[in-house]
């Protein structure tokens, strides 16, 4: 935080839009460059966050699946803070089928 | 002469309006000023502008097109610049015939360039369709103009992703129509925030400047005259970088002098 978005703050103004800029054309690129639509990474979120949270409990309020760009890298990020694991723990190999399944 | 060492280069943006044609002429009579022989195609046939901005929209008789098929010769079709003969205007077509040249023409008539001439450059259509697609065919490398401007930005990350796929490099960044007291309010993207994103190098940064629409009122590229504006400094500059010149570039937050200056910059350091 800069000395202007603080002073913005105390005044109730905007903050400065140029961050703004910038936030939202990295999500936009994001998406451009890897073809995935607003639509299947949020089902894809959801899926991710169900499967991890078969093995952890999971903050899910705090947690973020998000994509991010770096010189044109596009990378899946989940950030998840988990609380505790859970136990005991499912064999892999039955979830994942249970999931296919269903 | 060696054709091998011709630089075929594209100038592309995807958006339309951010200053492809300008960048175009201007680099095209700094170049020619620097004694390289250049070539300037405007591959832009079915909305051709490159000739007005160069004032030579009265000279042109014959386009690649009567080249191509042999109504006409090479030299025939050029339209040399009166104050800089180094200097040539290829128009790739006119509006009248919209479907007929294809990748291959470009080629062909970009080949027929580099036995003359030590730079084509090559005004690309805005979009990424098939007119972009006829004026990549012709190029090896590419100056990509932007604006901070976010739609801006995402075109040109559009049509970085279709030259990388061709093989197209370098690929190189100008940065156009910065306004440094916006950057320094941080109402404007910043150069960085810029670059880092399209991961391009920067060619030349050039300053939002009244001139430049008073030049393509003459038809006199701001280059030509020697004048002594910011936009013709960074347009100068671009040319002398692209001949392998080490220009520094400017830093915008420092175009800007005095106490106001100073407190803006106080404004946007980080303070947690």
């Amino acid at each position: 935080m800069t000395l202007r978005d603080v002073i913005n703050k105390l005044l109730g103004r905007q903050p400065a839009s140029a961050n703004t800029a910038k936030e939202r054309l990295q999500l936009v690129l994001a998406h451009d460059r890897s073809d995935l639509n607003p639509e299947l990474l949020q089902q894809m979120r959801r899926e991710i966050l169900e499967v991890v949270s078969r093995y952890v409990e999971i903050d899910i309020e705090e947690g973020d699946v998000t994509l991010e760009t770096e010189d044109r890298v596009t990378a899946l990020v989940a950030n998840l803070p988990i609380r505790r694991a859970k136990l005991p723990a499912p064999s892999p190999e039955a979830s994942l089928e249970a999931k296919v399944g269903s | 002469m060696a054709a091998a060492s011709t630089r075929y280069i594209l100038i592309c943006s995807g958006k339309g309006g951010v200053g492809k044609t300008t960048l175009t002429a201007n680099l095209g009579i700094a170049l020619a000023k620097q004694g390289a022989r250049t070539a300037v195609l405007d591959a832009d046939f079915g909305l051709r502008n490159l000739d007005l901005l160069l004032g030579l929209e009265n000279r042109i008789v014959y386009t690649a097109q009567e080249v191509l098929s042999e109504s006409c010769r090479l030299e025939q079709a050029l339209v040399k610049h009166k104050q800089e003969p180094n200097l040539a205007l290829l128009p790739a077509g006119n509006p009248r015939m919209l479907e007929w040249l294809t990748p291959d023409d470009m080629q062909k008539i970009a080949a027929m360039l580099g036995e003359h001439f030590d730079y084509v450059l090559i005004d690309a259509p805005a979009g990424i369709e098939g007119g972009f697609k006829n004026a990549m065919a012709a190029a090896r490398e590419a100056i990509v103009v932007t604006t901070p401007e976010v739609s801006a930005v995402r075109d040109a990350d559009r049509v970085i992703g279709l030259l990388n796929s061709e093989g197209v490099k370098p690929i190189q960044l100008v940065l156009n129509r910065v306004r440094p007291k916006m950057m320094a309010n941080q109402e404007m993207l910043a150069v960085s925030d810029v670059t880092d994103i399209l991961a391009l190098p920067l060619l030349g940064l050039v300053l939002e400047d009244e001139q430049v629409i008073v030049s393509t009122n003459r038809g006199e590229p701001l280059t030509l005259n020697g004048n002594g504006s910011p936009a013709a400094h960074a347009y100068t500059n671009v040319a002398r970088r692209l001949q392998g010149e080490d220009v520094p570039l400017i830093d915008p937050s420092k175009e800007r002098q005095g106490l106001r200056a100073k407190i803006g910059r106080l404004m946007q350091t980080k303070i947690f």
